[in-house]
C-alpha cells in the first residue's frame, strides 16, 4: 500500500465537479476517485460536454471543486497557495491568447514568473530553463518571432514549451490537438510521449483523438455518463470499459484491435 | 523577460521631450528670446521682469502640467488596454471622467438647480479639483464594488460605460435647468486646460501623480502575465483579483487627479499606447510603461504648442487639438501597420 502511494502524484477522493451560479449548483460529474501515477502520459477521454475540461480546470485549481478532495503529492490541494501550485502544475489551455506583441521567447519566459523577482528579471538559471524548453519542443528557430506569426501547430509547441519552462512535475493540457491536422496531431502526441519518458514529468491531457490516445497513453481516464473510471488500456479492456464510451450508433470499440472503428452496416 | 535593447529609442525620445519642453515654453502671445528663457529657467536674470513672471508663473507650470497629464493618461490607457485585453480601452472607460464631470457639473450647474436648498457655493481655485475628485471617486467606488461582484472582465467594462452614461444623463438634466452663463462655464471646463495652475496646485498634482506612477511600476510582472489571459496568469502564481483591483485603483488615482486639475482630456490615453506599441513593437510592460510615459509627455507638449497658435494671440481648447491632430495620425499608423494589439 505504502509503496503504491509513493508514486501516486495526484489523487482524488469523492470529487464532485461543476459550476456554482448564484445558489444553483450544476454537477457535471461526481464520485471521481482516481489515483494517478507519476511519470505517466494520462489521457482523459469522453464525449463532448461530459466534464473533461471542468475536471482539468478543477485539478489545476482554476475553478473550485464542488465537494470532495484533491491531493497532489499526498497534500490537499486546498492547502497549497496559488504560488505553490504554480511550481507544481502547469497548464496549456484551449483559450486563444489575447493579441499582443509577445515574442516566442518572451511567451515561454512568462512560464518562469513563479520564480522571478518582483520586476520579472530572468536569472541565468531561468534563461537556461527557457532554452531547454525551447530545445525539447524543437522551436529554437522560432524564438525571435512574434507568436501571432506562427501556425497553430507551432503555437501549440510554444505553449507546451511555456509549460515546460514553468518546471513543474505535472503538466495539464486541455485538447492540445484541437485545431491541428493529423500530421501535427501525431507530432504533438509523440512530443508528449517523449517528454514523459525523458523528463519524468506526469502529463495529463484531454483529447478527442481516441485512437491516438489509446496508442500513446500509459493510463486513461474515461468520463462516462454516470461514472469515471481509470486504468491502463489493458485493464480497461479486461472490464470492457471502453465499449460504451460513445453512443454505439456510429462508432464501436474493437477489443482485438484496441481501437475505435466506424460501425459497419 | 529578455527583450530587444531599446536604449537608442529611449535616448531619442528623451532628447525630443527636452527640446519640445523648451519649444513649448518659448511659444506664446508674448515672444521671448530663447536666451532669456534659458537664463530665467536656470535661475539667472533676464532683460525684462515681466518675462520672468510669464515664464515662471505661466509657461513653465503649463509645460510641466502637459507632461504630467500626457504621461499619466497614457499609462492609464495602457493599463486599461492590458486589463481589459481590449485595444479600444482608454483611461476613461471606467467612467472616471464622467464622474469628474458630474462633480464639476453639480458644482457649477447645480447652484441654480438647488438654489434655496443649498447655499450657493463660492467657486474658488480649489473647488473645481475637489468637486471633480469627489465625482471621480464616487464613480470609481461604484465600479470597483460592482467589479468584485462579477466574474467576467468584460462586464466591468460595460459597467464602467453604464456609470458614465448615468453621469452624463444627470449632467443633461442639470444643464437643462441652468443659466446660459453657468453652462458656458461648465463647457469651458470640459474643453480641458493645461494652464492656470499655481505652483501649489502643481505640487499637490505632482505628488498624487508620482504615487500613481510608482504604483504602476510595482505591477509590471502581473501586467505581463495578463498578456496570456487571466487563467494563465493565475496558473503562474498571480493573484488575479488583487492585481485587477490594484490596476483599477492606480488608473483611478491618475485619471482622477488629471481630470481634476485639467479637465477631461480626450484621445491621448487611447492613442499613445498604440503609437508606443507600433514604435517599440513589444508588449513587455517593462519597456511600455516608460515608453508611453515619455511619448505621452511629448504628444501633449506638441498638442499644447499647436493649441497656442504660435504668433497669434489666441489659444484653442487643448481637447480639440488632441483629437483633431491625433486621430488622423493614429488612423494613418493603423492603416499602415494593419494590425493592432492590446
Amino acid at each position: 500500500m505504502d509503496k503504491n502511494q509513493n508514486n501516486i502524484v495526484l489523487k482524488t477522493e469523492n470529487l464532485s465537479i461543476g459550476y456554482v451560479n448564484r445558489k444553483k449548483k450544476t454537477i457535471v460529474a461526481k464520485d471521481i476517485n482516481l489515483n494517478l501515477k507519476e511519470k505517466n502520459l494520462i489521457t482523459v477521454l469522453g464525449k463532448n460536454g461530459i466534464g473533461k475540461s471542468t475536471f482539468l480546470r478543477t485539478i489545476a485549481k482554476v475553478q473550485n471543486a464542488l465537494s470532495g478532495s484533491i491531493f497532489i503529492n499526498q497534500k490537499n490541494l486546498e492547502s497549497y497557495t496559488n504560488r505553490n501550485i504554480s511550481t507544481l502544475l502547469s497548464l496549456v489551455l484551449t483559450e486563444r491568447l489575447p493579441e499582443s506583441q509577445l515574442t516566442v521567447f518572451e511567451l515561454v519566459a512568462l512560464g518562469r514568473q513563479p520564480y522571478t523577482n518582483w520586476i520579472d528579471k530572468l536569472s541565468d538559471n531561468d534563461v537556461e530553463k527557457i532554452n531547454i524548453a525551447l530545445q525539447q519542443t524543437e522551436i529554437e528557430h522560432l524564438q525571435h518571432k512574434f507568436f501571432y506569426e506562427l501556425s497553430d501547430g507551432q503555437l501549440q509547441r510554444v505553449l507546451i514549451a511555456r509549460a515546460l519552462a514553468q518546471d513543474t512535475a505535472i503538466i495539464i493540457l486541455d485538447e492540445p490537438t484541437a485545431h491541428l491536422d493529423i500530421h501535427h496531431t501525431l507530432k504533438i502526441f509523440a512530443l508528449l510521449k517523449k517528454l514523459v519518458q525523458k523528463t519524468s514529468k506526469t502529463i495529463i491531457i484531454s483529447t478527442h483523438q481516441v485512437n491516438l490516445a489509446l496508442q500513446f497513453s500509459d493510463n486513461v481516464i474515461l468520463f462516462k455518463d454516470n461514472k469515471v473510471i481509470s486504468g491502463s488500456i489493458d485493464e480497461l479492456n479486461n472490464i470492457n470499459a471502453l465499449e460504451d464510451l460513445f453512443p454505439d450508433t456510429v462508432i464501436n470499440y474493437d477489443t482485438k484491435l484496441k481501437q475505435f472503428v466506424i460501425k459497419a452496416n | 523577460m529578455i527583450t530587444k535593447n531599446y536604449t537608442v529609442h529611449f535616448m531619442i525620445l528623451s532628447v525630443l521631450l527636452v527640446i519640445l519642453f523648451f519649444v513649448n515654453v518659448s511659444l506664446g502671445s508674448v515672444s521671448i528670446p530663447i536666451k532669456d528663457i534659458l537664463s530665467i529657467l536656470f535661475g539667472g536674470i533676464s532683460s525684462k521682469e515681466s518675462w520672468e513672471i510669464i515664464i515662471l508663473n505661466f509657461r513653465f507650470p503649463k509645460a510641466i502640467t502637459a507632461i504630467l497629464v500626457g504621461s499619466g493618461l497614457s499609462i492609464c490607457g495602457l493599463l486599461m488596454q492590458t486589463l481589459f485585453r481590449n485595444p479600444l480601452a482608454g483611461p476613461f472607460v471606467l467612467g472616471i471622467s464622467s464622474g469628474a464631470s458630474l462633480g464639476v457639473a453639480i458644482l457649477i450647474l447645480g447652484s441654480s438647480f438647488f438654489s434655496g436648498i443649498l447655499i450657493t457655493p463660492t467657486i474658488s481655485n480649489w473647488s473645481l479639483p475637489i468637486a471633480s475628485s469627489l465625482g471621480a471617486f464616487l464613480v470609481l467606488t461604484a465600479v470597483i464594488v460592482a467589479a468584485n461582484k462579477v466574474r467576467n472582465i468584460m462586464s466591468i467594462l460595460i459597467i464602467g460605460l453604464m456609470f458614465g452614461s448615468l453621469a452624463t444623463a444627470i449632467i443633461s438634466v442639470l444643464a437643462y435647468f441652468s443659466k446660459a452663463s453657468e453652462i458656458q462655464q461648465y463647457i469651458y471646463w470640459s474643453f480641458g486646460s493645461l494652464g492656470n495652475l499655481s505652483w501649489a496646485e502643481i505640487a499637490v498634482f505632482a505628488t498624487i501623480y508620482f504615487i500613481g506612477i510608482l504604483g504602476s511600476l510595482t505591477i509590471i510582472k502581473p501586467l505581463n502575465s495578463f498578456l496570456l489571459g487571466e487563467n494563465y496568469a493565475k496558473s503562474i502564481g498571480i493573484n488575479v483579483k488583487r492585481n485587477r483591483n490594484i490596476i483599477l485603483l492606480i488608473t483611478s488615482i491618475l485619471a482622477g487627479v488629471i481630470t481634476a486639475f485639467s479637465g477631461p482630456i480626450a484621445f491621448v490615453g487611447l492613442a499613445v499606447p498604440h503609437i508606443s506599441k507600433l514604435l517599440f513593437t513589444t508588449s513587455n510592460h517593462k519597456i511600455l510603461i516608460p515608453a508611453v510615459a515619455i511619448l505621452g509627455g511629448i504628444i501633449l507638449l506638441i498638442c499644447d504648442s499647436i493649441a497656442q497658435l504660435p504668433t497669434s494671440e489666441f489659444t484653442l481648447p487643448i481637447n480639440a487639438i488632441t483629437s483633431l491632430f491625433g486621430a488622423p495620425v493614429v488612423i494613418w499608423l493603423l492603416i499602415r501597420k494593419k494590425k493592432i494589439f492590446i
